[in-house]
């Protein structure tokens, strides 16, 4: 990253993640290169953590926001396992964002839950960059 | 508007008699970048297959019989997460993913009733998976068995290609070296047991769907189809023994005149690796073979409907490229799995290709097109250029092992974002033209009791069983995998005992170790 290349260099960290068994990582290699040149800092999983490794990195790496990348429709056994964790975990101060194949009806009872904000198939980068800037400060 | 392909080639107002060299051979000659036939379509259309499977092997069992009474003339299987890792549907890991993204297969018991009624004799089947794909082999080959089907006359394929997945699908299990291994136990069964079934099915679809270009799917694809070969002849075969049977499948994506060039391109370069690195004497070695799909990362979420219209483009690519099978996607792609209806509409779109356009009739019609033979050209130097590369890497594992085509992949797939971002690159519905009011589309839910369903299966299986034969044949495949023999008879012995899908590969994983991937972002 070059110095400078944002005021808000290394305020924001944010752990971008691949839950289950799904390998289709391109989504999340995108996010993670578009918040990092958005001036975060950004920590990219890999594949297939479970909600535990998830929150045990989130918890390591002192993140502000988690990202999670699901395509395979397992999201509803997913995200409100991390959600869980994070309270039980004292961690609810982190913001929690969802993108993928995620339904309508899905999404919104996964911000009913708690998640902070839920992208689908096609949101541009930098209205998904200015969300995540914004969920973190205001934290 | 940018004067480049979609993969940044940079295209000319027009091209002329000077850009082209010299013309190509008739289809059917080497090397064969008209196509493989000298008939194509004439002598016989392309095979229809739609690639399907969800939910539990009964409900998966009801679309075949759907597909098959609506025309489609093959099958090809999609697997659900777990059974592409090599997990049962009890495993924790499986949670809320049984049956999600294709059919949970855990046991010879499920593939029994997946093909209930589907004679295997008869049936072209497809099936998509990779790292566990010698145990499934193993159990579509038990299938057959039990119907009295004879293995020499099966038709089919397995995709069964492990390099793709380091480098781009990710569903890898074991290591590169064990993962070859087992591939080229199946080339080596294959080419003895079963010589009209293709055991492995080299793939770009994925490295394409994943970001990459068009020359990088072309190249990366290619090179790996090289290391397979390498390993087979490692093993003993001869080249013509075992190079007719290998085939490709390759993705059809929105840049028409691209892909079609891509598809020639694939063929030329192939017929000259065989005969002239390989040493090839049977034509039938150096005639590349491929399966289509059209581009399933092309399809959006908004405006769903201008899908079918983005699916129909990209298969009339396929055809004049000369594809052999193709599969269309549905218009709900990017919502689900497909529903019923939708997937019928992408079968008709074959089927009006095949049958109004008259695009069949005429084999390679765009041959001698000033443009189209220059895009090949420059699509087949691209991917040589690559190709040697690899090769001064010490060749495709060793460039998976250093994340070359993993970040060539991420670097692509980035640069194209950056440019649908800035709006060089417009995409209807999503970037241009859209407009608010939500287009309601039927979409097909699972829900949680097939999981349910394909757990209580599997427990009772487990309990029904004879589990000391169950017992004896893993401690075989044991014996025979920390040996060094071909590990597709032990794998049927533990099929026929009922053994599970979990069970076979966890020998395997304790053999061989498992995979976890250096992330290259």
């Amino acid at each position: 990253m070059e110095a400078g290349h944002s005021p808000f260099m290394s305020n924001i960290r944010v752990l971008v993640a691949k839950p289950g068994l799904d390998g289709h990582d391109r989504g999340a290699k995108v996010i993670a290169r578009a918040l990092r040149d958005a001036g975060m800092e950004v920590v990219y999983t890999g594949l297939r953590q479970t909600p535990e490794m998830i929150v045990h990195a989130a918890l390591q790496e002192d993140v502000q926001v988690i990202g999670l990348s699901i395509l395979s429709g397992a999201h509803m056994a997913i995200v409100p396992r991390v959600l869980r964790l994070l309270r039980e975990n004292g961690m609810d101060d982190v913001a929690v964002v969802v993108g993928g194949i995620i339904p309508d009806v899905d999404a919104a009872e996964l911000k009913k839950q708690g998640c902070a904000g839920v992208f689908q198939p096609g949101a541009a980068l930098e209205e998904i960059t200015g969300f995540v800037r914004s969920v973190a400060r205001a934290r | 508007m940018l004067h480049r392909t979609l993969s940044g080639i940079p295209l000319e107002n027009h091209y002329g008699p000077d850009d082209v060299r010299a013309a190509e051979p008739p289809p059917g000659e080497f090397p064969f970048t008209r196509g493989i036939h000298h008939t194509m379509y004439r002598g016989r259309l392309w095979t229809m297959r739609q690639f399907s499977g969800f939910a539990t092997p009964e409900e998966t069992n009801r679309r075949y019989r759907y597909l098959l009474g609506q025309g489609q003339t093959g099958l090809s299987v999609a697997f659900d997460l777990p059974t592409l890792m090599g997990l049962d549907a009890d495993h924790a890991n499986a949670l809320g993913e049984v049956g999600k993204c294709g059919v949970s297969i855990c046991s010879l018991a499920d593939m029994e009733t997946l093909f209930d009624g589907i004679p295997l004799a008869q049936a072209s089947v497809s099936m998509t998976i990779n790292s566990p794909a010698a145990i499934l082999w193993a159990m579509y080959l038990v299938v057959a068995e039990k119907q009295g089907a004879a293995w020499e006359a099966l038709n089919g394929t397995l995709q069964n290609d492990i390099l793709k997945e380091y480098i781009a699908q990710k569903e890898f299990i074991y290591p590169p070296r064990p993962s070859m291994r087992l591939v080229t136990d199946t080339i080596e069964f294959a080419a003895r047991q079963t010589p009209r079934y293709n055991p492995v099915s080299i793939s770009g679809y994925h490295i394409r769907e994943a970001g990459s270009t068009a020359a990088q799917e072309l190249a990366f694809t290619l090179r790996d189809g090289v290391e397979y070969v390498e390993w087979a002849l490692a093993r003993g075969l001869a080249i013509d023994e075992f190079a007719p049977r290998l085939s490709f499948f390759f993705n059809s994506h929105s840049d028409f005149f691209e892909e079609i060039a891509k598809f020639r391109a694939a063929r030329r370069i192939w017929a000259r690796l065989m005969r002239d690195r390989y040493g090839a004497r049977d034509e039938r070695s150096t005639r590349l073979r491929f399966h289509a799909q059209t581009a399933g990362c092309s399809l959006t979420w908004q405006q769903p409907n201008n899908n079918v219209v983005r699916t129909a483009t990209q298969a009339l690519a396929a055809v004049l490229g000369g594809c052999q099978s193709l599969h269309t996607n549905s218009l709900d792609e990017a919502y689900a799995l497909p529903s019923e209806q939708a997937v019928t509409l992408a079968l008709r779109t074959q089927q009006i290709l095949a049958h109004e356009t008259g695009a069949p009739l005429v084999a390679d019609p765009l041959g001698g097109s000033y443009f189209l033979e220059s895009l090949t050209g420059q699509l087949e130097a691209q991917a040589l250029d690559y190709i040697q590369r690899i090769d001064g890497m010490g060749g495709m594992i060793a460039a998976i092992e250093r994340g070359f085509p993993q970040s060539e992949i991420a670097q692509a797939s980035y640069r194209y974002q950056q440019e649908v971002e800035r709006g060089e690159r417009l995409i209807v519905g999503v970037n241009a033209f859209t407009h608010e009011e939500p287009e309601p589309i039927e979409i097909l839910q699972i829900d949680r009791a097939a999981e349910e369903a394909q757990v209580a299966r599997l427990r009772a299986l487990r309990l029904s069983r004879k589990n000391d034969a169950v017992e004896s044949a893993l401690n075989q495949l044991r014996k025979t995998a920390e040996g060094g023999g071909n590990t597709m008879p032990a794998l049927l012995d533990c099929v026929r005992a009922y053994a599970t899908l979990g069970e076979m590969c966890n020998v395997l994983r304790a053999c061989f170790g498992v995979w976890v991937e250096q992330a290259v972002l």
